[in-house]
């Protein structure tokens, strides 16, 4: 694909790399929006590379055994568990 | 009640007394309540019920408040008009036919309504700011850090705070009083008494402008609506007769904030959805076909059409081949963006800007053009880019009666400044 034009394929292609379904018509609809924001978005190119301050630093704290979620209100918002555990579709 | 601003009316009390005792402040339907449903305005999640609370919520229990409900929200927050919510759109009370703003604009038109004392909204891209500025009241983003987002449902984490709207700078500031503070839960927070600032907002609120130094980006007035303007200069004047002054300042930068943040928030976006699977909590996608089959067709069920769009737009930002094009050319532009701003904070007390560079717009108007949304938040982005406080006020009307609001935004851990400025107006 070029840089300024979406192709529905290409949108079917990120919306498989997103776990999302789309129908018929969001394809169409977000192939045409895609290619306008995209558009939109090529002005970052005019932004000069910047220093970026790296004031990071990491929070920790020490390990300690604490109350959490028990397993009833952990399971209570699944839509299926099964003997205290999460129940999903096959893996593969 | 009638403007749709509460998803849910379930109410929750507080402790018997504190600093917002016999109060009612209304909740953002992403802030986890325990035991009272938190949809964040999705069918993804319209039968979840956190299993516990919020700090902030732990906070305004603690202070003796009483929530009266949850409110209505662009789904996720993603949205400037809160008509993206699977739970229907609200009307602005103030301005009949129109958007309230959003993504907060449940909480906004609780309290343009009169239906709850006091909000709590949050803002990733001004969503805080936004529905103030059109339903006529007050809202502050926080500085980043400032106030805890445990429990907060996460869109864009390096951008979003919960922060009060109020009818007033001194209630919304008495607001911020209860929620801020370090948060042992979240490591982001940090102490404004560190940082050079302190917790006394309240009594901030005192009008005080004397000597007061306004600068006024004039990249924000360039493109903003005529009267909106106008009204704009109207609020600047009135400060200045109270002994403020103002100077204009240049910010470059903010002609690509937009993009940026739009970037930045959308491939935030893709990463923190991704948790909705339909497994742990969420609409089931069924357990026909593998996993993959069954996660995207609950995505597909449980995702409004605006919230499928972001999470497809920063997958594909952040997608091989275009992470150098897009994401990282969006921080890049996040770092220019505060650099300017902290120049310009370095001459001046306050930056002055509308809020929004056009009044609340009709419903419907806006949801077949996402451009043009997304572009109607080029003065609010900047500031979450740049980390920075900010405040919107009331600032007069235009002719047909529809709300202005002034933005004013301060320097980080500075949110005394910004309130009395504020204070001023209203």
């Amino acid at each position: 694909m070029s840089d300024n034009a979406v192709d529905p394929e290409a949108v079917e292609h990120v919306a498989d790399l997103a776990r999302v379904d789309l129908d018929d018509e969001e394809v169409e609809r977000f192939t045409e929006q895609f290619g306008e924001i995209l558009a939109a978005f090529e002005a970052l190119d005019e932004v000069p590379e910047t220093d970026r301050e790296a004031d990071l630093t990491n929070v920790m704290r020490p390990d300690e055994v604490r109350e959490g979620l028990t397993q009833e209100e952990a399971l209570r918002n699944a839509p299926d568990s099964e003997e205290g555990q999460f129940k999903g579709p096959k893996v593969s | 009640m009638e403007h749709n601003g509460y998803i849910a009316t379930e109410t929750i009390e507080g402790a018997d007394d504190g600093p917002l005792a016999g109060r009612t402040v209304a909740v953002k339907d992403n802030i986890s309540t325990e035991g009272v449903g938190t949809t964040c305005g999705s069918k993804m999640l319209e039968d979840y019920v956190p299993p516990y609370d919020a700090t902030v919520v732990e906070r305004l229990k603690g202070a003796g408040a009483t929530i009266p409900g949850k409110t209505n929200m662009d789904e996720f927050g993603m949205g400037t008009t809160t008509e993206t919510s699977a739970f229907g759109p609200v009307e602005n009370p103030v301005a009949e036919g129109r958007v309230p703003g959003g993504s907060s604009g449940g909480s906004a038109a609780v309290v343009a309504a009169g239906d709850a004392d006091l909000a709590l909204g949050s803002d990733t891209g001004g969503s805080i700011r936004c529905p103030a500025a059109f339903c006529g009241v007050v809202g502050i983003k926080p500085t980043y850090g400032l106030v805890s987002r445990y429990g907060l449902v996460a869109y864009a984490n390096s951008l979003e705070q919960i922060g009060p709207i109020a009818p007033t700078v001194e209630e919304a500031a008495e607001l911020l009083e209860v929620i801020a503070g370090p948060d042992e839960r979240d490591a982001t927070t940090r102490d404004a008494t560190d940082n050079g600032g302190s917790y006394d907002y309240a009594a901030a609120a005192d009008g005080d402008v004397d000597g007061l130094s306004i600068g006024v980006p004039t990249e924000l007035l360039d493109g903003a609506d005529g009267e909106v303007v106008e009204t704009f200069w109207d609020a600047l004047d009135e400060l200045e007769s109270k002994g403020a002054s103002y100077h204009e300042v240049d910010l470059p930068s903010v002609e690509h904030a937009v993009e940026a943040y739009y970037v930045i928030a959308m491939g935030e976006a893709s990463s923190n959805l991704a948790r909705f699977d339909g497994v742990r909590y969420g609409r089931s996608g069924g357990r026909d076909g593998n996993w993959n089959e069954s996660f995207a067709n609950a995505r597909e069920r449980g995702f409004g059409e605006e919230v499928k769009r972001r999470v497809l737009l920063g997958t594909y930002a952040l997608s091989a081949g275009y992470h150098d094009k897009y994401y990282k050319k969006a921080q890049d532009a996040r770092a220019w963006v505060k650099q300017d701003f902290d120049a310009a904070l370095s001459d001046a007390d306050v930056l002055a800007s509308p809020t929004m560079p056009v009044p609340p717009m009709e419903r419907g108007e806006s949801l077949d053009d996402p451009l043009t949304m997304y572009l109607a938040d080029a003065n609010t982005t900047p500031v979450n880019l740049a980390n920075l406080p900010a405040i919107s006020v009331p600032a007069g009307e235009t002719s047909d009666g529809l709300p202005v609001g002034l933005q004013l935004v301060g320097s980080a851990f500075d949110e005394q400044t910004i309130i009395r400025a504020g204070s001023a107006l209203a």
